[in-house]
């Protein structure tokens, strides 16, 4: 069975898990420069860069990965969230996105691997893309609005070229996430298209989208509904909501999003809001609690964390839904579905 | 009245922000004047365009540089860009560009075989891989298709190409080429009813697919005659509409109502279009000229009024609802305001707002009722509309409405001629009124609602699914922390609903409101700065009244539910009907629409207008009369029209199933359970408590179902939409629900008498019908016998009616087409109306389990009948 189908038919007997944050996690390590710079001779300074881990200090990333199996995930997704050519570059290291990709599908493999040889259970890895830091939608110069700091074209081939390596290091899924750009991950979503061309083979492709407001709209403007009009042609395996929030204020999206999506829903939130100082303080059992009412009503497919959530966190969600019957997709009527930032459906 | 609906059936392209159609975008585009050439694609939005389409073909323009650039700075515009764009250009290089600059999902126009397969192939796959609809020209490689058998072939051939590789059916638009007629030329006779027949033939060879076309070139042989243009457009819409037309490249504003086109000009557009006559061309040319700058008030002038001075003239026809003079009259008070240096605004400050006063007055006295006054909002609209422009013009602000106020169905529910009705009225009393449509998402609700600074939200919902969804809105108005007051209307909402359920969820005012007259007062007290607060606190004192009063009255009046069952209803099943003459599935494709108008019963009709009384009495009526005798006759001429013009489909299925009862459930032989509710309150004397299922015998018994639909609505109201013509509209609509009922009537009888035929000799008089003295029953899931909607998947799966009567259910379970009815046939003899009424947790346990849902579902769809 190919990764897509192995995970469709174990999505049709339970909800699955998902990871949760790696920042906080590597925090606890209180690494010092050093350990982040390893061997490398890069002459920019690397703390921060989390994503070099992979390459300075395989055991840290190794570790997290672990940590969130034995907590009960079922997918692991590669600390690679600004391992692409645009972030790197920012810590001098962009010749070596291929490296640093390769090597954390490769880690996450391993210890996925590890575990499904323990208990039989099929375990996945997520090939995560981050945004980057830049946007094809919005121009930074509010006096020029026609203004672009990056194109299509670039893009396009920066998302390629991390995503090629991913699979390469054993990538089950390319997880384009943290969208708050849906032109960018639609340059995404192209990426793989001509990925997939080139390797003869799906690279099945998930697909995560951040709120930057409580009406429930990205960055760009889209509402929930328009983003899926917008990413829906990329036939991806999930389509879900991350970050930004925390449970409660995103449950409304949820409802919605599960209402119109013929795919399964991965919704993996921040451990709530931060608090004045910046820190996540909600509890496991709390935000389990939270996500367990989408569990119930029937909304969601996959679950996970994002800013703020640990192991302990992922294992609440993962006892909170044990049993919990998942989200039956739904199958859509042949409508045209268009969307500007406002979805728009011309009926049959 | 702003409509914003999401989803449409006939789609108004935008088509001035394109170099090859608008002269003044393309100087302005030219000159590099890019700011002025976003405005314009604001304006389009603004009056309604749903897509806009932006094309760059001009031969002295980088048609690349102008279409990314321009696509840029719209997308930084965020009332630009909430509408889908559609990249239109010849060359694939522009589309190519446009298509890496559009974040949602946009329609690519247009691609082709004109340079083959190969090319057309590869093209459609890119426009799958960056997320695009396609338009898809009828051209192939030996040219564009003129005849009716080559748009027919190319379409079919690409349609082949397209789905063979994946390409989604729903994401491809025809334009089959509109080519000018009445050139003079034999050839070109045909092509307008060529291209209205391909279209057909294409819908049904090829499903999903949707139709574009440019009028411009239609009527391009009278170039300069307006009046002509206008009215072949008007009249090609007309028939290509209904013949499958979804979409066109098009300014609404200069599309006429077709009933209200000179009837003689009507004919002879109609004869070119359709190419009814030989000498068709030279008729119309004839008359064209006659048309060429004629001074038609000259003739209508003789009509006495018209003599007297313009505000009264506008007075007497908002009064009367004479809209064929209304922009005439508006633009003359608008230059004599102008003369006097005065302000268009001054027009509707003055005469129009006098004039609906007049109206509103005689409304608020009962001297007038509900059609006059939607008929008096219809002129009032349309002479609003001929001053907005000059308005614009000048920048000022519009006229200080009395409030602003959003209205909308709510999500899952798809009913709005009581709506509509409101929004009409409140309009009339100066309001200003944001129409969001039906099924509108709580969130687009509040949003528009912030957007807009909208000082009420107004909801409405006729299912009774459509309760819960108003909590939602009230629950999610709570959370965002708003205070604006919350009006509840609709047939199945309540004072008692209201106060119990709606009231509690939200801090600021929430008000049930009767009926449309009641709007008005509710408005105004909301909004007046002396009474808002005396007034929300009595309402609130009342609603807490309300509450208190369900609170003392317990839980003490129901029986256990094994009490009930105890009692239950046991007819004699000696007399029961015997097995159907004719028993399994039947489908009616189109029935008789003049046989259905033989079975109305008319008396919902006059309530959907709150005009009280029964027909034909209330023809007669004293304080009515009059008024439901012109409502009459205007509902009687649109009958004509729709039975001799065909507007509407009547399709309907039923079925019969062996079937027997068990418990509170009936069985049906393919083990289908369709579990029934019970009576639950405590009965006097002898009288049992009801379940649908004690009318089914044990064993050896039928069942039957039924779902009829009428369709073929939405181009008709499109029309009416467009010429802002709420009147007819709201007619429209509550003429296609009477005929749903006589479908479900008729088709009953018929039921009886032939196809099960256990009374095959009844003879009723339609009053009888009305009375339903027949034997046997029809209940509804949603009704009061049966009040689980839930139960209308399982009874639409068994009649397959999505494929056999065109009906699709939304998520709440209401009926699509809106004007639908549905239910189950009892034959037995002594089988009856009854309420199910209040049940008791242990009920909804028990049909929670049988129904095989969750405990917290069934309470979902029961919540109406729970406490």
């Amino acid at each position: 069975m190919s990764a897509r189908e192995t995970f469709l038919a174990e999505a049709a007997k339970r909800i699955l898990i998902t990871d949760g944050a790696f920042g906080t996690e590597i925090q606890n390590w209180k690494l010092a420069e050093a350990d982040y710079a390893g061997n490398l001779g890069l002459s920019h300074e690397q703390k921060g860069n989390n994503d070099i881990l992979a390459l300075s200090k395989p055991e840290v990333p190794e570790a997290i990965h672990r940590a969130y199996f034995e907590a009960g995930a079922d997918i692991a997704e590669t600390n690679t969230f600004s391992a692409n050519r645009i972030s790197q570059a920012d810590y001098g290291a962009e010749h070596l996105v291929r490296e640093i990709n390769v090597e954390s599908a490769r880690l996450a493999r391993k210890v996925a691997d590890e575990f499904q040889a323990k208990d039989g259970r099929p375990r996945f890895v997520a090939g995560a893309i981050g945004p980057t830091n830049k946007t094809l939608s919005l121009s930074p110069d509010v006096n020029d609005p026609g203004y672009r700091e990056i194109d299509w074209d670039t893009l396009v081939d920066v998302y390629k070229e991390q995503a090629a390596a991913l699979v390469e290091g054993g990538a089950d899924f390319i997880l384009i996430e943290t969208v708050f750009d849906t032109l960018n991950a639609k340059a995404g979503i192209m990426a793989v298209k001509q990925l997939e061309a080139e390797l003869g083979r799906e690279v099945p492709i998930m697909l995560s989208m951040t709120l930057t407001d409580l009406s429930g709209r990205n960055l760009s403007g889209h509402t929930v509904e328009a983003f899926w009009h917008a990413v829906r042609h990329a036939r991806p395996i999930t389509i879900g909501l991350n970050c930004s929030f925390g449970a409660t204020q995103l449950r409304p999206h949820v409802k919605t999003l599960s209402e119109i999506a013929d795919t399964l829903i991965m919704i993996y939130p921040n451990a709530g809001l931060p608090n004045e100082l910046g820190a996540y303080d909600e509890m496991p059992d709390t935000t389990a609690g939270f996500v367990g009412e989408w569990a119930v009503a029937g909304q969601v497919n996959v679950l996970g964390g994002c800013c703020g959530s640990t192991p302990d966190h992922i294992a609440a969600i993962a006892r909170q839904v044990t049993g919990v019957a998942p989200r039956k997709v739904p199958s859509l009527e042949p409508v045209t579905r268009l969307a500007g930032l406002e979805p728009f459906i011309m009926a049959a | 009245m702003t409509a914003t609906p999401s989803s449409a059936r006939f789609v108004n392209v935008g088509e001035r922000t394109n170099v090859t159609g608008s002269a003044k975008f393309k100087k302005l585009i030219m000159a590099g004047d890019y700011p002025a050439a976003v405005e314009v694609a604001r304006q389009q939005v603004e009056n309604g365009a749903q897509v806009i389409d932006v094309n760059m073909d001009e031969g002295l323009l980088d048609a690349v540089e102008a279409m990314t650039t321009y696509l840029k700075l719209i997308a930084a515009e965020p009332d630009i860009a909430r509408v889908p764009v559609m990249i239109d250009s010849s060359k694939w290089e522009v589309i190519e560009a446009g298509l890496k600059c559009v974040s949602g999902k946009p329609i690519v126009n247009s691609i082709s075989m004109k340079e083959g397969e190969a090319q057309f192939l590869e093209q459609a796959r890119k426009c799958m891989t960056y997320g695009a609809a396609v338009v898809v020209m009828a051209f192939d490689e030996t040219g564009q298709a003129d005849t009716k058998e080559r748009k027919v072939e190319i379409c079919k051939r690409a349609y082949k190409l397209l789905t063979g590789i994946g390409f989604p059916p729903e994401d491809i638009i025809f334009d089959p080429n509109v080519f000018a007629v009445a050139t003079g030329i034999e050839e070109h006779d045909r092509y307008a009813l060529d291209f209205i027949e391909a279209v057909k033939e294409i819908r049904e060879a090829c499903p999903h697919v949707h139709f574009s076309g440019g009028l411009s070139n239609l009527s391009f042989s009278f170039r300069g005659n307006e009046t002509v243009r206008r009215a072949m457009h008007s009249v090609f819409l007309y028939y290509a509409i209904p013949a499958g037309l979804d979409m066109a490249i098009v300014n609404a504003g200069q599309l006429d109502v077709y009933d209200q086109i000179d009837p003689v000009l009507r004919e002879a557009c109609e004869d070119v279009i359709l190419m009814r006559r030989e000498d068709a061309t030279e008729r119309l040319i004839e008359l064209a000229e006659s048309f060429k700058g004629q001074d038609k008030a000259a003739e209508k002038a003789a009509e006495e009024w018209r003599g007297w001075e313009v505000t009264k003239r506008l007075e007497h026809a908002l009064v009367k609802g004479i809209d064929a003079y209304v922009v005439e009259d508006t633009e003359e008070a608008r230059q004599a305001a102008a003369d006097r240096g005065g302000r268009p605004i001054e027009v509707i400050e003055g005469p129009l707002m006098d004039g609906m006063n007049v109206v509103g007055d005689l409304f608020g006295s009962g001297k007038m009722f509900l059609p006059q006054v939607v008929k008096s909002a219809r002129v009032m609209k349309k002479a609003v509309a001929h001053l907005i422009p000059f308005i614009e013009a000048e920048k000022e602000a519009g006229a200080k409405a009395k409030g602003r106020i959003i209205m909308a169905t709510v999500k899952g529910d798809v009913h709005d001629i009581g709506k509509n009705i409101v929004g009409v009225v409140l309009q009339c009393n100066g309001y200003e009124v944001i129409d969001l449509g039906v099924m509108v998402p709580w969130s687009k609700i509040l949003e528009s609602a912030n957007e807009n600074d909208a000082d009420i939200i107004g909801l409405s919902g006729l299912i009774t699914p459509s309760l819960d969804e108003m909590v939602t809105v009230a629950e999610e108005m709570q959370r965002a922390k708003m205070n604006i007051p919350l009006l509840i209307g609709g047939a199945t909402t309540s004072k008692v609903h209201t106060a119990l359920r709606i009231d509690p969820a939200y801090e600021g005012p929430v008000i049930h409101v009767l009926d449309a007259s009641r709007a008005v007062g509710v408005a105004s007290q909301l909004l007046s700065d002396t009474q808002a607060e005396g007034f929300k606190s009595s309402v609130a004192i009342d609603y807490q009244k309300v509450r208190e009063a369900r609170e003392g009255k317990g839980q003490s009046d129901l029986l256990p539910l094994a009490d009930a069952r105890e009692n239950a209803f046991k007819p004699a099943f000696a007399d029961k009907a015997p097995a159907p003459v004719q028993p399994g599935l039947h489908v009616f494709g189109e029935w008789d629409l003049a046989d259905l108008v033989e079975t109305f019963d008319w008396t919902p009709f006059f309530r959907a207008w709150e005009l009280a009384g029964t027909y034909p009495a209330i023809l007669e009526d004293e304080v009515v009369g009059e008024s439901a005798r012109n409502l009459f006759a205007d509902a009687k001429a649109m009958l004509e029209k729709i039975v001799s013009e065909k507007w509407l489909t009547a399709k309907g299925v039923c079925a019969f199933w062996p079937a027997h009862r068990e418990g509170d459930d009936v069985l049906l032989e393919d083990g289908t359970r369709l579990p029934f509710l019970r009576q639950q309150f405590k009965k006097s004397r002898s009288r049992a408590n009801f379940c649908l299922a004690d009318f089914v015998d044990t064993q050896d018994d039928w069942l039957g179902g039924f779902a009829v639909g009428i369709h073929g609505i939405e181009p008709h109201l499109a029309r009416f939409q467009a010429a802002h013509d709420d009147y007819s509209d709201i007619l429209l609509k509550a003429l296609a629900d009477r005929f749903a009922e006589a479908f479900a009537e008729r088709l009953h009888s018929h039921v009886r008498t032939t196809l099960w035929g256990y009374a095959p000799d009844e003879q009723f008089t339609n009053e009888a019908l009305i009375r339903e003295e027949y034997r046997g029953i029809r209940p509804a899931p949603g009704y009061p016998a049966c009040p689980d909607h839930s139960l209308k998947p399982i009874l639409f799966d068994l009649l397959k009616a999505q494929d056999n009567a065109g009906i699709t259910l939304t998520e709440s379970q209401a009926m699509l087409p809106t004007a639908a009815v549905s239910g189950f046939y009892f034959a037995h003899p002594e089988s009856q109306y009854f309420g199910v009424a209040r049940i008791g947790r242990d009920q909804l346990e028990d049909y929670a389990g049988r129904r095989g849902v969750e405990l917290a579902t069934a309470e979902r769809w029961l919540r109406p009948n729970l406490d």
